[in-house]
């Protein structure tokens, strides 16, 4: 049975349609993460699932029953806002324990609860504080915390690191995916952070302009992505995109040409290639492989030194390659370097529709 | 970021700013000098003419005369009936204009009904009608709900009249609230009432303190409304003091009227004075925003 099962779900803001159309099911225990730009429409699809924005049409359910019209506090979810939302005038453990005091929940219930949240994300010694006295770590802590307080099956959070700093930022998503591991609930998480989205999801959605690209485990939305969109919001450097066509001639293998001849051998195809399609063909980075005595050459035009790796760019055959480079080697800018393209990796796009082939 | 402070240097033009300064200051404080000193003088001083002088004999008679024995056309008990009727005025005259305009701020911020927009716009409209357009209307209309020339009815006049100002000024410092604290409050289950109460109302004092400036200061020196409205019963204390200065009979006693008129404003000077800060941040939160 799935968790949350989102069907039709149709959403505007006065004549402006944000969402059309939408259809997406969360199954049991999984952590979905809603990934796009900004306007994409995932945080207000993460909104009308919490109840807290008014849907034109569709059905929305949670836990099997339906809860398009429900009050936000009957659907049994608890939410994490990006501004933490903390209640400013109460102390931690009023925080967290408005929802069930509201609820009617017995007191010593509430006690309970409050102490095991507390404990799992080390808020113990904070209880007393006010939220005003806390880091910007803590607050999201204990904003965390008072989602768990409500023993919902459903968390969603919104863009809950969004506003902490780097480091600090890396620290909570580990302990949300432990969180996460331990509590085994249903969690929808939105943002524009591939690498949130990479690290924590089990199935990610991307999304743009309202609608749902592609959805997948992480591996396979960056190993194969379902269009062109996907391929240059995942990865950072970005896929490297080479316009190029198709030859298919028969009795010979499927080929590229212009600019770069490959043999597409390896390739798995999902439509049949026609002869002659003006393609689109996305190669990664790390599968941009120096080495002397590559079937391709470049002039580098920029080494980036990231520490354990280096990002090279370089031109060839009138295009802008990036590649990564794990080996120690000494690279500078005018240098001519050979290089392979691993075509079992590679991404092939129709030009027109954008489309994975 | 924190400047070095610059070092003080007296230009000419500073010179010129604190002359034209202190002679304003002169200026607006003269007859507040000329006042308390003349209702410290007996009135065969005042005969003297000496308007700056300083009194020869001071006396606190004309003080105890203005609050308790000057007349009023038959009645002679000075402006301290005034004083309380003001007080039973101002009283809920603060407190309810205040509540109703939270909860009106409170829902047009956060709730946001229907129209919520166009009726704001409405209410708005309402701040730049003239009340002497709506006097009269206002009589009948009371007077039709048997509220007219009494302590509810002149309470209700003054809660409608500050509507637009108190709602205009909570609906303003709720928008500087995030919404994500009202969803988030609306996700643990809280209602329309709930969230008002136990969550924004313990978030708005700074804005209540305004809030209660403005109306005390407002209502005190309201002068028509308390003729109009109030009744005979009610006269607020600025009705009052008219009538104590223009009684036409007998000798003009320039002490006790002196006397009587800065009593009168005693409660608006003395909460000026008190919270000077926060009045002008009031004005500036209501002026600014929106």
């Amino acid at each position: 049975m799935s968790a949350v099962t989102v069907s039709d779900l149709d959403i505007s803001f006065g004549s402006h349609a944000v969402i059309q159309g939408l259809n997406l099911a969360v199954q049991e225990g999984e952590f979905l993460v809603l990934l796009g730009p900004s306007g994409c429409g995932k945080s207000t699809l993460l909104h009308s699932i919490a109840g807290l924005i008014e849907v034109s049409g569709g059905r929305i359910e949670i836990g099997g029953a339906d809860m398009t019209e429900a009050e936000p506090s009957e659907r049994g979810i608890g939410m994490v806002f990006q501004s933490y939302a903390l209640y400013p005038t109460m102390t931690v453990e009023r925080n967290m324990s408005f929802g069930p005091r509201v609820a009617g929940v017995p007191k010593a219930e509430i006690a309970r609860r409050v102490q095991r949240a507390a404990q799992m994300l080390q808020l113990e010694p904070l209880l007393q504080r006010k939220p005003a006295q806390l880091s910007g770590g803590q607050r999201q802590r204990v904003a965390i915390g008072r989602a768990l307080v409500r023993e919902a099956a459903v968390l969603l959070f919104d863009e809950p690191l969004s506003n902490l700093d780097a480091k600090l930022r890396a620290e909570l998503r580990r302990e949300l995916k432990l969180l996460h591991q331990q509590l085994g609930a249903t969690m929808i998480y939105v943002t524009h952070d591939q690498v949130e989205a990479m690290t924590l999801a089990s199935r990610i959605v991307v999304m743009k302009g309202g609608v749902i690209q592609q959805v997948g485990a992480p591996g396979e939305v960056y190993e194969r992505p379902a269009n062109l969109f996907v391929a240059g919001f995942l990865g950072a450097p970005g896929m490297n995109f080479v316009p190029a066509r198709l030859s298919c001639k028969p009795g010979a293998p499927v080929r590229l040409v212009q600019p770069f001849e490959l043999d597409l051998g390896g390739y798995e195809f999902l439509a049949a290639p026609v002869h002659g399609q003006a393609v689109v063909a996305g190669i990664r980075p790390e599968h941009v492989q120096l080495r002397a005595g590559g079937a391709f050459s470049g002039r580098i035009e920029l080494v980036e030194p990231m520490g354990n790796h280096q990002v090279v760019w370089m031109a060839s055959a009138g295009h802008s390659l990036a590649a990564l480079v794990h080996e120690a080697l000494v690279l500078r800018a005018g240098q001519v370097v050979e290089f392979d393209l691993d075509v079992s990796r590679l991404s092939l796009f129709d030009a027109d529709s954008e489309q994975r082939l | 970021m924190r400047r070095a402070s610059k070092r003080w240097r007296p230009g000419i033009a500073r010179l010129g700013i604190y002359a034209f300064l202190l002679s304003a200051a002169l200026f607006f404080l003269a007859p507040l000098y000329i006042m308390i000193v003349t209702s410290l003088k007996s009135m065969d001083e005042i005969r003297l003419g000496q308007l700056f002088a300083w009194p020869m004999a001071l006396t606190l008679q004309p003080w105890r005369a203005a609050w308790s024995e000057a007349c009023t056309g038959v009645a002679c008990e000075g402006v301290s009936a005034g004083f309380w009727n003001s007080v039973l005025i101002t009283v809920p005259s603060t407190v309810l204009p205040i509540l109703v305009g939270a909860v009106n701020g409170y829902a047009l911020s956060f709730w946001r009904p229907r129209g919520a927009n166009a009726l704001f716009g409405l209410l708005m409209l309402g701040a730049f009608i003239p009340v002497q357009v709506m006097i009269y209307p206002l009589v009948k209309m009371l007077a039709a709900i048997s509220l007219y020339s009494s302590l509810p009815g002149i309470v209700l006049v003054h809660l409608i009249f500050s509507m637009p100002v108190m709602t205009l000024l909570f609906r303003n410092y709720y928008a500087g609230i995030p919404a994500e604290l009202f969803k988030a409050a609306r996700i643990d289950g809280g209602g329309f009432w709930r969230i008002f109460v136990q969550l924004m109302l313990p978030m708005s004092p700074p804005i209540i303190i305004v809030a209660t400036i403005m109306q005390v200061t407002g209502v005190w020196n309201d002068y028509i409304l308390g003729l109009v409205f109030a009744g005979r019963d009610h006269l607020p204390m600025t009705v009052q003091l008219n009538n104590v200065i223009n009684t036409t009979t007998g000798e003009r006693l320039y002490n006790l009227n002196m006397a009587a008129t800065i009593l009168t404003s005693l409660v608006p000077l003395l909460v000026y004075f008190a919270s000077g800060r926060w009045f002008v941040r009031g004005i500036a939160a209501g002026a600014v925003k929106g």
